[in-house]
């Protein structure tokens, strides 16, 4: 079987790790990574525990076909409850963390209680402890990388770390491993700051710690997997080569890229952030942004952009230490830092991203809150005189600024590092902050693309475009296409996309594999990974039974229908110029009919029914 | 009548040099013509044109042939892409 079987967990209170049996019920029900993660966490807090208290729990988890030859075999989850949002969080990061934690012989590390004085948690195989930390607290993620693998004389130590914002609790604060893969939403990195929990550091190497139920069919499937993903022009051409920010100017041409706070849906810089920008060479050094693409453990895509900045540039001028190549913007972080504020600046918008990476912050709410505190600061309701420096829109310097003091969690930084509802809210008009359940929008505008304001609207995890990508079937024509201001059929297209991601997230591969691979591509992997029937029907089953199971427990924090619901500018401001010009969101059509399929009552409460059908 | 063209990724080369920069060119093309027509005549391979939209509205393979452009409209062609 591809599960290890084993779960550690660490008493950080007492410092105590003991191993023990991972429940192969739940692992029948729930797959893995994402959906077996919670199931554990649901049943061991109170759903109503403020996230930072020492109750509240932590949870590093693999799937089935992490660390195999699954292509992007490589993922790994980090599953408690969120501090931005107060809802379930589940944040989900690449690199090579994910497949060591495996070769060491564990599905599963459960982080409960809070450590007396900072530590790190050290896992060498079967052996686990917990190490002083004292000398690392207050480093940045890269330096606590270096210094952990120097004083243990091994570079091949993986190590996912929080930086300076999950020490000092930033509410958007990442888990950040690889030096530059994070599980970057919802603040997972604040929950491990408040446990005094720096790092976690793995080194595996047991040949044995999984087994494959049929090896002769999984080497077929994954074979066959692979030359699907290489076939394919989006996995096989578009993301090695432009990334992801190949979509900035898809998303500005359309009219759907969120502009200075959603005020607008256009940015006229968009092109100057693009992925195609990337690739272009600098006026003042001659050359390109770009150095390279990357690609996690196991990954046939490779879409990571490895990025160089103009040494030049008035951000690291005197800052040699951001010469060298480090990861790159992804669209979402250029987006955020980006267009979401108006700036058009590529070197800025990089030095930013590095800083998010170098110190673990999300870019996507940290962008966002940017772009909501320049629309304060243009109505007069922020001042110079309280941020210390002007902050109009589409200001570079004011952007990274901001970066460098929420890194460090100085002056107003400290504000920033609350995310944009509580600012907003702090300043009289929380109906600026552009988020669901607290969390920020990513780059797609809900008004523009209807499928997606409906996706928005009723993640599990606040607003966030990886649980539901509308944009493929309403930008792309994947599956097939959906005209973006259309409204019907697309609650059923969600619920379909929602419970697929759910699939995904649980079984240790990447969302990316499914621009190519349906649900027929990953079922043989699966199958032949795992023991038991897992035919095409059971595992949607399993991502509808995890989505209800997020459901429930936000229902239980206290979440309502009511919390299922978009800003008012989304609502009532229509989209002004572009091919959505006039839009406002049609969320009220949507919503009714979404929890009808989803079997939920119109207050959106599973029914019964769907309860004893999905075994919540 | 004048329309402006834009291509943009890997199809950017099917531009002049000049053009590719900012990925768009302004085109003389015949009233009536078709958007098939104008990918055509510029040299795009038509199984590379994954995404493509005319004032930001999606035009599906199957209308390439009909539908005709007008005066002062965008064509916009990308080939197969993808983010998140």
């Amino acid at each position: 079987m591809a599960w290890t079987k084993n779960v550690l967990r660490v008493n950080l209170e007492t410092g105590t790790c003991t191993t023990e049996p991972l429940n192969m019920q739940w692992a029948q029900d729930y797959l893995g990574q994402r959906g077996l993660a919670t199931k554990y966490l649901v049943s061991e807090i109170d759903p109503k525990v403020d996230p930072f208290s020492p109750k509240n729990k932590l949870i590093f988890v693999t799937g089935p076909l992490t660390g195999t030859m699954a292509a992007t075999g490589g993922r790994y989850s980090v599953v408690t409850k969120g501090p931005l949002t107060g809802a379930i969080a589940c944040s989900n990061s690449g690199g090579y963390f994910g497949a060591e934690l495996k070769f060491a012989g564990w599905d599963m590390v459960i982080l409960e209680g809070a450590s007396p004085k900072p530590v790190y948690l050290l896992i060498n195989d079967g052996k686990a402890e917990l190490v002083d930390a004292s000398h690392l607290w207050g480093k940045t993620v890269w330096e606590t990388e270096e210094t952990i693998k120097a004083q243990h004389q091994d570079p091949q130590i993986r190590v996912a770390a929080i930086g300076r914002a999950g020490e000092n609790r930033v509410l958007y604060a990442a888990i950040v491993n690889d030096l530059h893969r994070a599980a970057g939403r919802s603040g997972v990195g604040a929950v491990m700051g408040s446990k005094n929990l720096k790092a976690v550091a793995v080194r595996g190497t047991r040949t044995d710690a999984y087994q494959m139920a049929n090896p002769e069919a999984f080497f077929a499937a994954t074979e066959a997997g692979k030359k699907v993903l290489a076939a394919n022009g989006v996995t096989g051409q578009g993301l090695p080569t432009y990334g992801t920010q190949v979509l900035m100017n898809v998303i500005n041409e359309l009219g759907a890229l969120p502009t200075r706070n959603h005020r607008e849906v256009q940015f006229e810089g968009a092109h100057d952030i693009s992925g195609e920008a990337m690739h272009e060479k600098r006026p003042t050094d001659g050359k390109a942004n770009l150095v390279t693409n990357g690609a996690c453990f196991g990954c046939t895509i490779a879409c990571g952009r490895i990025s160089r900045m103009d040494p030049g540039h008035f951000s690291v001028k005197d800052k040699p230490q951001y010469h060298g190549a480090s990861g790159g913007v992804e669209y979402e972080a250029a987006w955020a830092l980006g267009a979401a504020n108006g700036v058009n600046d590529l070197e800025a918008l990089t030095y930013a991203n590095f800083l998010c990476n170098e110190d673990g912050f999300d870019p996507i709410t940290f962008g966002a809150t940017v772009g909501a505190a320049m629309e304060l600061y243009e109505m007069g309701v922020l001042t110079e005189q309280e941020v210390g420096f002007k902050l109009p829109f589409g200001s570079t310097e004011a952007m990274v600024k901001l970066a460098e003091l929420t890194a460090k969690g100085e002056g107003f930084g400290k504000v920033m590092g609350l995310g944009s509802k509580r600012l907003c809210t702090k300043y009289g008009h929380p109906e600026l902050s552009m988020t669901v359940k607290s969390q920020e929008f990513p780059a797609y505008d809900g008004r523009s693309l209807q499928g997606m304001g409906l996706a928005y609207a009723t993640s599990n995890r606040g607003a966030c475009h990886l649980r539901g990508y509308m944009v493929s079937p309403e930008v792309l024509g994947i599956p097939v296409k959906m005209e973006p201001q259309a409204t019907e059929g697309k609650p059923a297209m969600l619920k379909a996309f929602q419970d697929l991601t759910a699939v995904v997230d649980s079984a240790g591969i990447c969302l990316f594999t499914t621009f190519a691979w349906g649900l027929a591509d990953i079922q043989p992997q699966i199958q032949a990974a795992c023991e038991g029937d897992w035919s095409e029907e059971r595992l949607l089953l399993v991502g509808e039974r995890i989505w209800n199971m997020e459901r429930e427990f936000n229902l239980a924090a206290g979440f309502t229908a009511k919390d299922d619901s978009l800003p008012p500018r989304l609502m009532k401001e229509p989209a002004q110029t572009g091919p959505q010009k006039g839009a406002v969101s049609k969320l009220d059509v949507m919503l009714p009919e979404y929890y009808q399929v989803r079997g939920w009552t119109k207050d959106g409460v599973p029914t019964a029914e769907t309860r004893k059908r999905l075994g919540v | 009548m004048k329309i402006t063209f834009k291509l943009f990724a890997s199809l950017a080369v099917h531009l002049p040099p000049e053009a590719r920069r900012r990925h768009r060119i302004d085109l003389e093309v015949d009233p009536g013509c078709t958007v098939g027509e104008v990918i055509r005549r510029q040299g795009v391979p038509p199984a590379q044109c994954a995404i493509v939209l005319v004032d930001g509205a999606w035009v599906a393979a199957s209308e390439w042939d009909s539908r005709t452009l007008t005066e002062g409209q965008a064509l916009a062609i990308w080939p197969p892409v993808a983010g998140g």
